[in-house]
């Protein structure tokens, strides 16, 4: 590591990140040629689109499921990290400022969130794929579930891309996601309570 | 110092709640997640009838089940109508055009749940078409044929002469666009999607209706809209 550098993210945490967002990006892409009418006849194969859409989500799935996995205990702590909010973190979500660990309150919400819409995702995605083929497991609200858990995600997908590639305050993070490490006076002032290893 | 920490300081388990509240209301939306939209849709009916424009889908999904969206060549297409008829007819689409044109105003539904609201069509009349066949009494049923093979569907002749069943060639004052079954699609307002046939190729006079293409895939043969497929009674 650089001298002045401390060490972020782990390997394993930015696996579980880049797997994630990877597989988003080609669910987005092959999801929009299904959702969008104008697209769907461009491509105009939509067995072969939803048959890969069907796959890849699986797959997407699996993938994240194998990290957590292999990740273990480290990934479990990070989960903790995550889980636990304290006074310093509701007086932040309230705008008033307040010092934050390694994660900020913003950035543990967006991560849950995101881990419980993969799970919404992966049951409203299989829930399609079966009910095509099996009236039992048609509902009618799969359609607006799924297509509902896209929108959000957009909207926080955009805001974590503004954060993590424009806002001038925040931008340095992404050295963290990539490199794994960031700038120690960067950290001191974004994230004060948290003691680097 | 001795102070106990106050109250609000100690850390909570905010996240797992966070998560678990998510997923559980993601999976029960299953079952209130539609009647909920509906009844905002509802209340707010004049603002949900101007989103629905500029959704990217304008409210559409278009479903398709084979690999390639059948191709309309305006010089080869024909409306074949044949079976129990006195007098098999075949249509070109200046032919069929040149029938009386009608227009209706009608809701879309889909089965899998989505719908969209005051589709414009234009068209003919299906008993206007029929009628140049002359059926024969022994038909007691209508066979849908599209042209994306093997789909077809089927009505019973009451079904058919619903007064709002028509064979589309215009939608919203546009003519058909591909993806919504260029030229010709069939409208049943009263039925789910997947019995107005895209695509249209041919109707032919059948002694009954039997099951269509999603029918053997188990949906229901009357697919009344609210009232079939576990919707309804």
């Amino acid at each position: 590591m650089k001298p002045g550098y401390v060490r972020r993210f782990s390997p394993a945490e930015r696996l579980l990140h880049w797997v994630n967002a990877l597989g988003f990006f080609f669910l987005l892409a092959t999801g929009l040629i299904l959702y969008l009418p104008r697209l769907s006849m461009l491509v105009s194969r939509r067995q072969t689109i939803q048959y890969i859409h069907f796959w890849g989500g699986v797959a997407w799935l699996v993938a994240l499921a194998a990290v957590v996995v292999l990740g273990g205990r480290r990934l479990l702590a990070t989960a903790r990290e995550l889980d636990t909010f304290d006074g310093d973190d509701l007086r932040w979500l309230r705008g008033r400022g307040a010092p934050q660990g390694r994660f900020n309150a913003g950035q543990k919400i967006n991560a849950v969130l995101t881990a419980a819409f993969a799970v919404l995702f992966g049951a409203s995605g299989l829930l399609l794929w079966f009910g095509e083929q099996d009236t039992r497991f048609r509902f009618a609200s799969t359609v607006l579930l799924h297509d509902g858990l896209m929108y959000v995600s957009l909207l926080l997908l955009v805001g974590h891309l503004y954060l993590a590639l424009i806002h001038p305050a925040t931008r340095h993070a992404l050295r963290g996601m990539t490199l794994g490490s960031v700038d120690a006076e960067w950290a001191a002032r974004q994230h004060a309570k948290w003691r680097p290893d | 110092m001795d102070t106990p920490p106050a109250p609000e300081q100690e850390p909570r388990r905010y996240g797992r709640r966070l998560f678990l509240a998510t997923v559980a209301g993601g999976i029960s939306s299953l079952y209130w997640g539609k009647a909920a939209w509906d009844h905002v849709t509802g209340v707010i009916s004049p603002v949900a009838s101007a989103v629905a424009p500029i959704l990217p889908s304008g409210g559409w999904r278009i479903y398709t089940i084979s690999g390639q969206m059948p191709e309309f060549d305006p010089a080869a297409w024909r409306l074949r109508i044949g079976g129990l008829v006195e007098q098999p007819v075949s249509l070109t689409y200046d032919e069929l055009r040149a029938l009386p044109h009608v227009q209706q105003v009608s809701d879309f539904h889909c089965v899998t749940g989505w719908s969209v609201q005051n589709v414009r069509w234009g068209g003919v009349r299906l008993g206007d078409v029929l009628a140049r066949a002359r059926p024969k009494a022994s038909g007691h049923g209508l066979r849908f044929v599209s042209m994306e093979v093997p789909y077809v569907d089927y009505l019973t002749m009451p079904q058919a002469s619903l007064h709002d069943v028509m064979l589309a060639y215009e939608m919203d004052g546009k003519p058909l666009a591909r993806e919504h079954g260029a030229p010709l699609r069939l409208v049943i307002p009263e039925m789910y999607g997947y019995k107005n046939v895209k695509w249209l190729g041919g109707i032919d006079v059948v002694p009954r209706a039997v099951n269509g293409y999603w029918e053997d895939l188990g949906y229901d043969r009357n697919a009344w809209v609210g009232r079939s497929n576990g919707y309804g009674a």
